[in-house]
């Protein structure tokens, strides 16, 4: 089983631009490394998702993800922007940005991964060490170890 | 105080798992205890009953439907949508709280353990796990013997005994009928009484395929279900009865369960559950039940009717037990079928020994377990008890199949208990020369019984050799194995919810 997140996977730098092309960046990331098989297919089933229901959520985070044919295996991509980008949220734009594939079905070990990883994200003290991570190789293994504990 | 929340999301990998830590840390913040089941895609952890039923109050946040979510039925309830639940948690926590108090006292014992849902966990032992397999078929059977039961019966009250032949044709009290080809003028050609017969009889024809479908969906989930149904069905079709059913249940659970569990390539792996597996799974259980358990009842069905009808010479009280016996033996099946139309044959011919002997031994086993039901609560479950409550009426009425939820929960008891009593009252009414000139009824015809007395006491005796074998039985295995009351609870302890049901 591959890491769910290594530092190819982590964007520290995301331009303030807009929610679509954050998701393509960080996809773009995911389809380098080999996670995501069609990128244009992929982000077709995150941004059917987006459109159900906004996927911001206060404190400043975007989780836009999708279960997708397309995926290879469960992976996570991180992007910071500091100057946030709007992902639907009541309080404000997304400074943590969180990118989800998962595949269609299957894997329910790498499900069980995303799954403890969505509840890192409520809390805050997680969020805050993201702030602070110098590189991505840090950010990626802040993260590694959070969903591992 | 102690909370049950259940989350869930349209996706099931994010907004459901954060909602639900969101909870717990907000619930733990405020000094209250809370147990969260993720409805997920990453398995689902059902809370247990046991912890349901010790909930002050229950949170749904949930932009989804929360699956079998009358287990939590009775709780004082607070809803919001998943968001709700990641980002105003103290305030859902709160709301909980405040609707725990404001409810009367009392309430929160009012939810029920959840007798349908019996379905066991993996790893318990294989009797435990095959138990629970039968008893959720049989929890998911007995609303439709009841309703269709019951239908038939008052179809009998309000319009006697020949309001059968009246829409079905055939003989009756030796006079003709014609069937009724279109439903549609059943209203006005018979009448009411009529329309209830008919509605009776189509609810009674899904008593098969509900009790084998809902075997193969306890074994296999979703994917067992359209395997489960069909086999009922051709079970039906090939008139196996409800044994034929538990067979063809089992064996579509077990073959659709070991489909699933096939790895394939992750291309097709979406397609398992609603195509691959139910197709696979239909065609062969399908098959196997056609030829290969189908000709074999057809040839034993043969053979037994020339056994029968070669059986001139023997007394009429052999007969009697015989038939008697062969009433019980599968309940509406292969067996009972045969005894019952040389029973059918004997009024049409002017015997009408035969008729009494097969209408008294289908009519105790039903009375019977309901009466076991009312002596012997502990022995039954909570299903098994409600079963019981229509039982009377259904046996009264000659609708042997009034006991088939209590044969295939346990057949092994049951059956054995069922063919005693059915046998000695089938011989006691050939010995007291009991007649009957109609071919069912039960009590509602007892107008065209012959010894009408001889007739009650023949219902007598079956019933209670039955009821006392079955709860000698069950007493036994009890003590040997646990209270059954015990294994029930066991196994609804164990019990997940019926995933996306």
């Amino acid at each position: 089983m591959s890491d769910v997140i290594t530092a190819q996977f982590v964007e520290l730098d995301l331009p303030a631009t807009d929610k679509t092309t954050v998701t393509r960046l960080l996809a773009q990331r995911l389809a380098d490394g080999g996670r995501v098989t069609d990128l244009d297919g992929f982000l077709a089933d995150v941004a059917a998702r987006e459109e159900q229901m906004p996927t911001g959520l206060e404190g400043g985070i975007g989780i836009p993800h999708a279960r997708s044919a397309h995926v290879t295996e469960a992976t996570l991509a991180f992007g910071r922007c500091a100057e946030g980008v709007d992902f639907g949220a009541s309080d404000g734009p997304a400074r943590h940005i969180f990118l989800i594939a998962a595949p269609d079905s299957g894997g329910s070990e790498h499900l069980k991964i995303l799954a403890s990883l969505a509840r890192r994200l409520v809390h805050a003290s997680f969020r805050e060490a993201l702030d602070q991570a110098p590189d991505a190789a840090s950010a990626a293994d802040l993260i590694r170890k959070e969903i591992a504990s | 105080m102690n909370i049950v929340a259940v989350t869930s999301c349209p996706t099931g990998i994010a907004h459901t798992y954060m909602a639900a830590e969101a909870l717990e840390q907000a619930a733990k913040a405020a000094g209250h205890t809370i147990h969260v089941e993720t409805q997920g895609s990453a398995g689902l952890d059902a809370v247990s009953p046991e912890v349901i039923a010790a909930a002050d109050a229950v949170i749904f946040a949930a932009d989804v439907e929360v699956r079998e979510r009358q287990r939590f039925d009775g709780k004082p309830l607070v809803t919001g949508t998943v968001k709700d639940g990641i980002n105003h948690a103290d305030d859902l926590v709160a709301r909980a709280v405040a609707a725990a108090e404001k409810a009367p006292a009392g309430s929160t014992s009012a939810a029920a353990a959840p007798d349908l849902v019996t379905k066991t966990e993996e790893g318990a032992s294989f009797g435990t796990q095959l138990r629970g397999w039968l008893m959720t078929g049989v929890s998911y059977m007995i609303p439709f013997v009841a309703a269709g039961g019951l239908l038939i019966a008052l179809a009998f009250i309000i319009g006697g005994g020949d309001v059968v032949n009246q829409v079905n044709g055939g003989t009756y009290n030796g006079k003709e009928y014609e069937a009724i080809t279109d439903v549609s003028t059943i209203l006005s050609e018979v009448g009411i009484a009529g329309v209830l017969f008919k509605l009776g009889a189509l609810a009674f024809g899904l008593l098969v395929p509900v009790l084998a479908g809902f075997i193969a969906f306890a074994m296999a989930d979703r994917p067992g279900l359209a395997p489960g149904f069909v086999a009922g069905l051709v079970a039906s079709e090939i008139g196996a009865g409800f044994l034929g059913g538990l067979v063809g249940g089992l064996l579509a659970g077990g073959l659709a369960l070991w489909l699933s569990r096939i790895q394939v390539p992750a291309a097709v792996r979406g397609m398992m559950p609603v195509l691959v597996v139910p197709l696979l799974a239909t065609a062969i259980v399908g098959f196997l039940m056609l030829q290969i358990v189908g000709p074999p009842i057809a040839d034993l069905q043969t053979a037994l009717t020339d056994w029968l009808n070669g059986l001139d010479g023997a007394s009429s009280i052999v007969l009697g037990l015989i038939l008697g016996g062969m009433m019980a033996v599968d309940l509406g099946g292969p067996v009972n079928k045969v005894a019952y139309t040389f029973g059918v044959a004997g009024v049409a011919s002017g015997s009408f020994g035969p008729m009494a002997a097969v209408m008294v031994a289908g009519m105790t086993p039903p009375i019977a377990m309901a009466l076991a039901t009312v002596l012997r609560p502990k022995l039954f479950n909570d299903a098994e008890r409600k079963a019981g409550e229509s039982a009377w009426l259904l046996g009264g009425s000659f609708i042997t199949e009034g006991a088939i939820p209590f044969a295939a929960a346990d057949p092994l008891r049951v059956l054995p208990s069922a063919i005693l009593g059915s046998a000695a009252a089938g011989a006691l009414v050939m010995a007291l020369d009991v007649t009957s000139r109609a071919p069912h009824g039960g009590i509602w015809v007892v107008g065209l019984i012959g010894n009408p007395l001889g007739y009650i006491l023949a219902i007598l005796l079956g019933t209670g050799i039955t009821a006392a074998a079955v709860i000698a039985l069950k007493s036994h295995g009890a003590r040997k194995a646990g209270s059954p009351d015990g294994a029930a609870a066991a196994a609804t302890s164990t019990a997940r919810p019926a995933a996306q049901f």
